[in-house]
């Protein structure tokens, strides 16, 4: 049963990151890649990580693409008018595509887990609480710098989209 | 409550990212355009997101998942940037096609 909601999930979370990529108008992209987006939190789910999961779907469908989509209609990009790549550039990104995913694959498949069995321990790891904790106790000083890592990219996302005055 | 580890077992997880990152790689070489070349990026940092989380269930232990909200909070500031970049470019160039950005070029 679980198998097949991964197999499911893993279809969608694939096809519509391929169709990211193939389709035309960049507001279909934009939909596909949030479609991507909730399957990936599906994969959360199945995890049994609820906190990481909602915040998943908060930060990237909730913000990040809501920013791209304000950005293509700020643009104007809503039309399929993009010129392709030359056909030789096309050509090499797949078979970089292909090559790039046969060696990690390969690898991938003749390497041998360290830990063959994977053994229910039955603590508690993943919960709200335990996640809190861990954050603001081992990890507080990386925390308190990705705060000052979203100050400082505020700032300059203001200070780059600011209107130049050109002096005269 | 039993885990999805048992059921499913890591190796299809690895395969899974994996695919997802060569995805990734294949939008940032394949399309012109440079928002689709941010998504692609994305699709890219959350392959190694499912990934961390994977490894984190596999070992039990809540710091991949502490990791993830670190690579979720470098993202959003990277595209908080990226996108006030995008419209710089876009008001000085009438456009955002990456291979109209030549004035660095040597």
């Amino acid at each position: 049963m679980i198998t097949i909601v991964f197999y499911i999930l893993s279809a969608i979370t694939l096809g519509t990151a391929f169709l990211t990529i193939l389709s035309k108008n960049p507001i279909h992209s934009a939909i596909y890649l949030v479609l991507c987006f909730f399957s990936i939190a599906g994969h959360y789910l199945m995890f049994n990580a609820q906190f990481l999961a909602i915040v998943h779907i908060i930060v990237y469908s909730g913000a990040i693409m809501i920013l791209m989509l304000f950005t293509i209609m700020l643009m104007n990009l809503n039309k399929e008018d993009e010129r392709h790549k030359p056909i030789l550039s096309r050509i090499a990104a797949v078979v970089s595509f292909c090559l790039v995913a046969f060696v990690l694959l390969a690898t991938f498949i003749k390497a041998q887990p360290a830990l063959r069995e994977y053994k229910v321990s039955g603590q508690d790891y993943q919960s709200i609480q335990v996640l809190g904790k861990v954050l603001l106790n081992d990890y507080m000083v990386p925390f308190e710098f990705a705060s000052v890592l979203l100050l400082v990219s505020m700032i300059g996302a203001v200070l780059l989209s600011k209107k130049e005055h050109i002096n005269s | 409550m039993e885990n999805i580890l048992q059921e499913i077992g890591i190796d299809n997880y690895i395969y899974l990212a994996t695919l997802l990152f060569c995805i990734g790689i294949f939008g940032v070489l394949y399309r012109r355009n440079a928002i689709v070349m941010f998504m692609s990026i994305e699709i890219m940092l959350n392959a190694v997101n499912l990934l961390l989380v994977a490894f984190s269930t596999y070992h039990q232990d809540a710091a991949g998942q502490v990791f993830v909200f670190f690579s979720m909070a470098v993202a959003a500031a990277e595209v908080a940037v990226g996108l006030a970049i995008l419209v710089a470019v876009f008001r000085n160039h009438n456009g955002i096609d990456i291979d109209n950005l030549k004035n660095l070029k040597g």
